[in-house]
């Protein structure tokens, strides 16, 4: 009983982490209708900068937000300068764009740093101030910071006017220009805080998993296969998604297929997924008249 | 009386294919102006070539002593033109409060902001009644009531609807029609609206164009266009 705590606890925390790179997917999903593959890269490429910064003798935590400037920066940057001009190109050459752009994160990432694997810090302390034992100390402050995360892109999203305007230019551009919301930096907006917020979760993962070029592959399938069961254009169905397949993920690992067929099982809920309820637990389905 | 929009020799195209061929047309300002034709006839497509959505244009269009063609849309709309476009625009998914606050999107004067939610809850004390509900799920006479309260948080200078009419029963029709007269008596916002249902339009509007295929073929005072014994045939139907 106590080990299946453990494992579902911790099946948790590391839900966190996929819960917010689901989150980033679906922000981007929901204006562009495109996944961006290369968000985990981002994320990787933005989780190296806080490396260097800590290297350079910053505290964690001012290395945590220049960090999340930076990766803002750069999800403007990709949304702005490499997306903008394929915008209206066939589905098909965003796609490649995408993939295009996580082979380049991840070579650029290997060219710089080198692909041996790096320690990453923890801002959390080592030894456990609370009395269990099922939780690393790392893992809670993980599920915090998710949390944490999740509370302000939700505020952000539901009470502000620029959250408003955010929601309005993803659903219907046409009818935002004619308010004067300027869609095209909505756009950026988004694409910017998706690589903040994936920057979070590499920065959260880089402790447990080590920092490497290759860091965040296995993560991306396991948001993107949250994303897909909660509901791909739902950005709190996709974060719960997220959660439920770290959880299912870590009892699968542990109880029944090993830990060397894990990420078998995030391919098997995209799979099972799109075959039964292709909206998602959470999703819209949408019906189009001819 | 001056104009606020002044449209001079545009021409527009989707694509290949042309759709307005040297259209003029004045809006004169506090004015009901109407844009009369079949379908077909390149009504919307003047709209849109106002606001340079989704169409490509040539020609001069001039707003309030300036020239805004060629400018982005959603500069056109921050300077004073709102466009209640064709199948209304609203934000499905938002509520009906949600997309009135966008309306008001472009605005820093909070305290006017709030006066006209009442403003508009009093010119359609439907929304009101559905404020926290979805758009989506509104009726379509609902709908366009949405969109024209959603323009006028805007406190436009200029209004532009499109077909308003398009679709709703005839009680419905004369309701908005009734709002919209005392909309532009009570705020004196200048007004563009394209109709199918000419019988109402020229009813309501001051001035008025008529447009075939393309080409605005007659021009002027609602009265005297009404009484154009061609017209009467081909769109008054008596």
């Amino acid at each position: 009983m106590q080990a299946f705590l453990h494992q579902l606890l911790s099946g948790l925390a590391t839900g966190g982490i996929y819960a917010s790179l689901a989150l980033a997917l679906v922000m981007v999903y929901q204006s562009t209708h495109h996944i961006n593959f290369a968000q985990g890269e981002l994320a990787m490429f933005s989780t190296y900068i806080a490396w260097t910064l800590v290297q350079a003798g910053f505290p964690y935590w001012e290395a945590f937000f220049l960090t999340l400037i930076f990766a803002f920066a750069l999800g403007v940057f990709v949304q702005n300068v490499i997306l903008k001009p394929v915008e209206n190109a066939s589905f098909f050459s965003v796609v490649m764009v995408f993939i295009g752009l996580l082979v380049i994160f991840n070579s650029v990432a290997g060219w710089i740093y080198t692909y041996t694997v790096k320690t990453f810090p923890s801002p959390f302390p080592t030894q456990a101030w609370y009395g269990g034992s099922y939780l690393s100390p790392h893992e809670v402050g993980m599920m915090g910071v998710t949390l944490v995360v999740l509370g302000l892109v939700f505020a952000f999203f539901r009470f502000t006017k620029l959250g408003l305007a955010m929601r309005a230019a993803a659903q219907n551009p046409v009818s935002s220009r004619l308010v004067g919301i300027r869609v095209g930096w909505m756009l950026a907006l988004g694409a910017g805080l998706a690589g903040a917020i994936g920057a979070v979760a590499g920065m959260m993962a880089a402790p447990i998993l080590y920092l490497e070029p290759n860091m965040m592959g296995g993560i991306l399938l396991y948001a993107l296969a949250g994303a897909v069961l909660g509901g791909i254009d739902n950005p709190w169905g996709a974060a719960l998604g997220g959660v439920l397949v770290g959880v299912v993920e870590n009892l699968a690992g542990a109880y029944v297929v090993g830990t060397e067929l894990k990420l078998t099982v995030a391919l098997c809920v995209i799979v099972g997924v799109l075959v039964f309820k292709p909206s998602g637990l959470f999703g819209r389905f949408v019906v189009t008249r001819v | 009386m001056s104009a606020i929009l002044e449209i001079a020799n545009l021409n527009a195209a989707y694509g290949e294919t042309k759709v307005l061929q040297g259209v003029s047309i004045a809006v004169e300002e506090g004015g009901i102006t109407a844009l009369l034709g079949a379908n077909g006839a390149g009504k919307t497509t003047t709209l849109r070539a106002i606001c340079n959505m989704m169409v490509r244009t040539s020609g001069t269009i001039t707003f309030a002593g300036e020239r805004i063609d060629g400018r982005a849309t959603e500069d056109i709309a921050r300077r004073g033109i709102a466009h209640v476009p064709d199948g209304r625009g609203t934000f499905g998914h938002l509520t009906v409060e949600e997309n009135l606050r966008l309306g008001a999107y472009t605005r820093r004067d909070r305290a006017a902001v709030n006066d006209d939610f009442q403003r508009v809850y009093a010119y359609f004390p439907r929304l009101l009644e559905r404020h926290k509900q979805q758009a989506g799920t509104l009726s379509g006479g609902e709908q366009q009531m949405l969109a024209i309260g959603r323009a006028l948080m805007m406190r436009p200078k200029l209004l532009l609807l499109d077909e308003p009419s398009f679709g709703l029963a005839p009680l419905i029709v004369r309701e908005i029609f009734r709002i919209l007269a005392a909309i532009n008596k009570d705020e004196k916002t200048s007004v563009l609206l394209v109709e199918q249902n000419a019988n109402l339009a020229l009813e309501l509007a001051g001035q008025a164009y008529l447009l075939e295929t393309g080409k605005i073929i007659m021009g002027g005072e609602s009265a005297v266009i009404a009484g154009d014994p061609s017209v009467r045939r081909a769109y008054l139907g008596y």
